[in-house]
């Protein structure tokens, strides 16, 4: 089939960017979407035109890595699937395909397509682990974990850190990844120690780093690629309430360093 | 204090400032809602409610103190969900920007997949509800707009015109018009925040979301099917 | 010394004595207690000393991340490079199945001793006995480990974990996370060097590349990078590197590993000294979805669970390209349980590849292309109903409808190997120390765990097992025993090897040929996969020598890469790692060679049994081949590490 890509194209994080067009013949139904853009940045490079950069790796969507705005759709139009696990069998012959880059002033665009969600690494470290140094761990089976909570946290953990909730959210908010940490965390055992202040913690890193505040439209869970549901974002809520009150009533909560 | 600050600072301690104040307001509609009903037990009725409202907790609370009372909490409560609302929106604003490129639309191309009209309307829903807020006080608490002159009868003493007022101003069908618009918004505005407020407060978890939607259906529903009730009575001539 | 390669190798082979370059440091006495006594007999680093010591890391998949975090928490300064912009995001997260632990929690008879003995059998006596040992007795460690960190593995209704059979195990000892279980450890260690960022213990490079190993009185003491956003080189000092890298299977273009996985690293130690082991052990997976067409860029495996129901076949005529539903039973080739009718459809992977690339070369492929065969679920769909299947592997079904766009529930699957993991790496001994020392090799890097084949789940297990529990205690020994010269990046070693880089780099922006990197890519990839894959002959060896030198060759006349060196650039990175490839192919090639057996999964057509099975040289062979560098194009100088099976004796694997 033959399309026509509108694609963004900045040549670094401080010049303009603009939309170019590419035209985009003879594109088999069964390629992936980034097969389909490896194809025109062969086609580039042949004409000696610098391909276009986008950010990708593993390709079975696990890593996390790409993260493309298509047609106006984080990830594109497939619901439960990131862009590398997309196929071109999903779009028509004729169609104009938009593919811009995440756009949020916490993910400031790099090049093209590519983005730095370094604010997301940033929250991680304010709080979202066990601090568990290797070697002191107890039996794994000392802890039972009842079954329901597992699966609850594994919902959670599914999370691969992509950043399309911030993409697709009409605030750039990044409740749904840091409440999707949070609710991991937070539901086991082994996360309870830490559970109040690593919400506060969280929380105020992802304030500081410019993300925006949940309306609950819910687009970010409508374009997660896990599915990830909107439960982690009231959870993390609760637990932030919480522990403000548990510090109004004088309990040490946060401040950790 | 720190737990103040917590609350204070970060973006989920406004919501909940946001969702708090909000079920204030939530429950003072209700109330005002079916205080109102009263009009359709007749002019005595109706006004004898109004001028109970000053006496209300009397001989514990003197004269109009507990109205005063609920009216310093309404304003704060107004104050606060509305500073709330304008501090996320301008957190969101500028989230949003990505820097240095195409500041007011972020996206060449963005579809919406889930999120309701409600949803989406919120902010504007909003500031349609404070001007009608503001139409509302002028024209039934201070009447001075939508009536024709000496249509509006002001209180002497513990003599209380409200029937008189109401008939009066919904009798202009254009001002009833407006007054269901305005409702049809805070519908709108009522089913997306009350169930945003459960979520917000972190009362919600995946086995009674469908519950808290429903719930937040039927609170908005009551309380918007009552207030249009007012005006088309009027209209239709049931209340006159 | 041995300096035999090639063709000689293959007619006499030697293997008479050790080398003493390789002497693996493995203490002596029962296994079961090697490693506690190692542990006993180690140096210790003063823990007031320890921050005065800065380790490199170079990788933060499970083993880089898990030596980080764990070497940050003893004390030490470390400095974490990857090429990805999070840690999160390295290749380990893409494993599905699970990770072994003797932990015996099922109580059918699971013991360290069990698993160390499978693993050694099922790596086709090729590995080191003491290393497996060791890996079992810490498997049990890695779990609890994990457990706290908050990994959600699978759990039973009473809370405690979840056990299940993986790989045609007979014990249920692989614990996971639904199917993404390398992603929640992944995850796990991540956090845990997360929290030492926070601490100010490790400091972390995303989207920084290493591109050279630098030595100052023959110690590693540091590594050139490129900031693959601003195209800067940069050099970084430090008392010890560790290379996590991950393995080389991208060679062949087409493989399970992410587009970025490259050899890089570990090449670029090995041309500085490093000695690289077994580099023709590759491992190929045989249920992995195959090739669509020309654009494919990856290939993507489904869990080799499927053929506990699956049959797998062909059709008997060549070129039969009628619809698989319409194919009679008797003109259907049940290929594997009519040759292997004591194991079946359950053979082990390297045996399913090679039947299924066998069955292919005869003209009986199935799909576009002709290289697949049929995993064909009708038969158990039928005995135990659409429903009992879509439990077992709806998620798998779903995922192969969302690449092929075919319902598995009513046309058979087609399936094809893929390469998926490399078990040959960089030569390390006991303390995981390389063959220069200050250069730690750790997870599937280095060579050490697996033999010619590793077993499912296995991997996993490795990665944490070097990162968590042995590197950390082998490094300071290490640590404790060598002296340092004060030096700084500015020593001439660092300078020097600044320039190199900045020249390669150069180099390849100023040849503007005509083909692109990828295409270079393919071709190579192709190479091998065709003369270096699954089987493999002298001839056709011998061929891939002469052709991989010329397309190196073409390569550096004819690449095409544009823009800038000092931008962010995907086509200068590609080209930097292709260019790596070009060379380590022919050491893959040189070392697939020489070892003129059939071992783990690797079929030499000159060696095997009557019966056309896979048949191993132990005679000749039992030695792991440890290759050093002598120049691009030069005949590298084998090293042999004789392997000694003192507890699990060798045996011809059969499953006829």
């Amino acid at each position: 089939m033959d399309l026509t890509l509108k694609v963004w194209r900045q040549k670094n994080v401080s010049s303009q960017g603009q939309f170019i067009t590419h035209p985009a013949k003879n594109i088999s139904p069964d390629m992936s979407f980034l097969e389909m853009l490896d194809v025109i940045n062969q086609e580039l490079i042949t004409k000696g035109d610098e391909p276009i950069a986008f950010d990708h790796d593993c390709r079975e969507g696990i890593c996390g890595m790409c993260s493309l705005m298509i047609n106006g759709i984080a990830h594109g139009p497939e619901a439960g699937t990131t862009a590398c696990q997309l196929h071109m069998r999903s779009f028509k012959d004729g169609d104009t395909i938009t593919i811009e880059p995440w756009r949020a002033r916490a993910f400031p665009i790099l090049k093209d397509l590519i983005v730095d969600r370094s604010a997301f690494e940033r929250v991680i470290q304010a709080g979202g682990y066990i601090s568990v140094s290797t070697g002191s761990a107890p039996d794994a089976n000392s802890i039972p974990v009842p079954k329901k909570d597992a699966d609850f946290s594994m919902d959670a953990a599914a999370c691969i850190g992509c950043g399309a909730c911030v993409a697709a959210c009409p605030n750039a908010s990044a409740m749904l990844f840091v409440g999707a940490k949070i609710s991991h965390l937070g539901v086991l055992p082994q996360g309870q120690v830490e559970r109040y202040e690593r919400a506060v913690t969280m929380v105020q890193q992802m304030d500081e780093e410019g993300f925006g505040n949940c309306t609950n439209a819910g687009e970010c869970s409508a374009v997660c690629p896990k599915e990830i549901s909107l439960d982690v974002i009231a959870r993390m809520n609760r637990d932030l309430i919480k522990a403000s009150f548990m510090q109004i009533a004088g309990k040490k909560v946060a401040g950790k360093k | 204090m720190t737990g103040v600050m917590t609350l204070y600072r970060s973006s989920i301690g406004k919501k909940a400032i946001m969702a708090v104040s909000g079920l204030i307001l939530v429950g003072f509609l209700a109330i005002h809602m079916y205080g109102n009903t009263k009009m359709y037990q007749g002019p005595e009725a109706f006004n004898a409610y109004a001028a109970g409202l000053r006496e209300f907790g009397y001989p514990v609370l003197g004269h109009e103190h507990f109205l005063w009372l609920f009216r310093i909490v309404l304003i704060a409560s107004v104050t606060l969900h509305i500073w709330s609302a304008t501090s996320l929106t301008l957190t969101s604003r500028k989230s949003t920007m990505a820097r240095g490129v195409m500041p007011r639309a972020p996206y060449g191309r963005k579809e919406t997949i889930v999120a309701s009209y409600a949803a989406r309307t919120m902010r504007w829903g909003g500031i349609l509800i404070a001007i009608f807020i503001i139409y509302h006080l002028l024209h039934f608490t201070f009447g001075v707009v939508g009536y024709g002159s000496n249509e509006f009868q002001h209180a002497h003493g513990d003599e209380y015109q409200v029937y008189n007022n109401v008939v009066r101003g919904f009798s202009v069908w254009p001002v009833s018009a407006f007054y269901i618009i305005a409702m049809g918004a805070l519908g709108l505005h009522l089913f997306h925040g009350i169930w945003s407020m459960f979520q917000t407060l972190g009362w919600n978890n995946g086995n009674y979301d469908g519950f808290l939607r429903g719930l937040a259906m039927v609170i908005t529903a009551v309380i918007i099917i009552g207030n249009i009730s007012f005006p088309i009575a009027v209209l239709a001539g049931i209340v006159k | 010394m041995a300096t035999d390669t090639t063709t000689r190798t293959v007619t006499r082979p030697v293997t008479e004595f050790a080398d003493t370059r390789l002497d693996s440091q493995i203490p002596d006495g029962p296994i079961e207690g090697t490693w506690d006594k190692h542990r006993v007999q180690m140096k210790l680093v003063n823990p007031a000393n320890k921050r005065k010591y800065t380790i490199i890391v170079v990788g933060s998949g499970l083993a880089g991340a898990s030596a980080a975090a764990t070497m940050a928490e003893l004390g030490y300064n470390v400095k974490c490079f990857f090429y990805q912009d999070s840690a999160r995001r390295a290749h380990s997260i893409a494993a599905q199945g699970g990770i072994n632990a003797a932990k015996n929690y099922r109580n059918d008879g699971d013991s360290i001793y069990r698993l160390f003995y499978d693993t050694v059998k099922g790596g086709d006596f090729r590995a080191r006995e003491a290393n497996v040992y060791r890996l079992a007795q810490v498997s049990l460690n890695i779990i609890d480990q994990c457990a706290a960190q908050g990994v959600p593995f699978a759990r039973e209704y009473g809370g405690l974990l979840d056990n299940r059979s993986f790989g045609g195990a007979q014990v249920s000892r692989t614990f996971y996370a639904r199917g993404q279980t390398g992603q929640q450890l992944l995850i796990g260690a991540y956090q845990a060097l997360s929290r030492q960022v926070a601490a100010g213990k490790v400091q972390i490079f995303p989207r920084t590349e290493m591109l050279d190993l630098v030595l100052i009185n023959d110690r590693a003491r540091g590594i050139v990078t490129r900031d693959m956003v601003t195209g800067k080189i940069e050099s970084h000092l430090g008392d010890a590197v560790v290379l996590g890298t991950g393995g080389y299977g991208n060679v062949f273009y087409l493989s399970t590993n992410a587009k970025g996985c490259n050899a890089t690293a570990i090449w670029r130690a090995h041309r500085k000294g490093a000695f690289f082991a077994n580099p023709c052990y590759t491992q190929i997976h045989p249920t992995c979805i195959p090739v669509s067409g020309d654009h494919q860029s990856k290939l993507t495996l489904m869990s080799e669970s499927l053929r506990n129901d699956g049959r797998i076949w062909v059709p008997k005529k060549a070129g039969d390209t009628r619809d698989p539903r319409n194919i009679p039973e008797g003109e259907r080739d049940y290929y594997l349980e009519e040759r292997y009718p004591s194991f079946g459809n359950l053979v082990p992977r390297d045996v399913a590849s090679r039947n299924a690339k066998q069955v292919c070369d005869d003209g009986r492929g199935v799909g576009s292309g002709g290289l697949g065969v049929y995993l064909d679920f009708s038969d158990a769909i039928k005995r135990l109903g659409e429903q009992v299947i879509r439990e077992r592997y709806g998620n798998l079904f779903h995922m192969y409808q969302k690449i092929t766009a075919e319902n598995p529930y009513e046309v058979p699957m087609r399936i094809y190997p893929a390469v998926h993991y490399t078990m040959g790496g960089l030569w390390v001994d006991y303390n995981l120390m390389s063959s220069i020392p200050g250069l730690f090799v750790i997870g599937e890097a280095n060579f050490s765990d697996h033999g010619a084949n590793r077993l499912g789940a296995s991997a996993l297990m490795q990665g944490l097992a070097d990162g968590y529990f042995v590197l950390p205690y082998t490094i300071g020994n290490y640590l404790a025993q060598a002296t340092f010269d004060k030096v700084s990046v500015d020593h001439p070693s660092f300078r020097e090897t600044e320039q190199e880089v900045d020249q390669r780099t150069k180099r390849l922006l100023a040849i503007n040929g005509k083909r692109s990197v990828d295409s270079f890519h393919r071709e190579l990839g192709k190479l091998v996969w065709d003369y270096c894959g699954m089987g493999r002959n002298e001839q056709g060896l011998q061929l891939a020598l002469e052709r991989i030198p010329a397309l190196r060759e073409e390569f550096w006349q004819n690449v095409r890469v544009l823009g800038d060196a000092a931008d962010l650039n995907q086509e200068l990175e590609k080209a930097g790692r292709v260019a790596d490839f070009l060379e380590f192919a022919e050491l893959m090639t040189t070392d697939a060679l020489h070892r003129a057996e059939s071992c783990g999964g690797h079929f030499r057509e000159e060696s095997q049994t009557p019966e056309g099975e896979a048949k191993r040289d132990d005679e000749h062979f039992s030695y792991a081949a440890a290759w050093q560098f002598t120049g691009v194009g030069k005949k590298p100088v084998l090293h042999k590490e004789p392997l000694e099976f003192e507890y699990v004796k060798p045996s011809q694997r059969s499953y006829k």
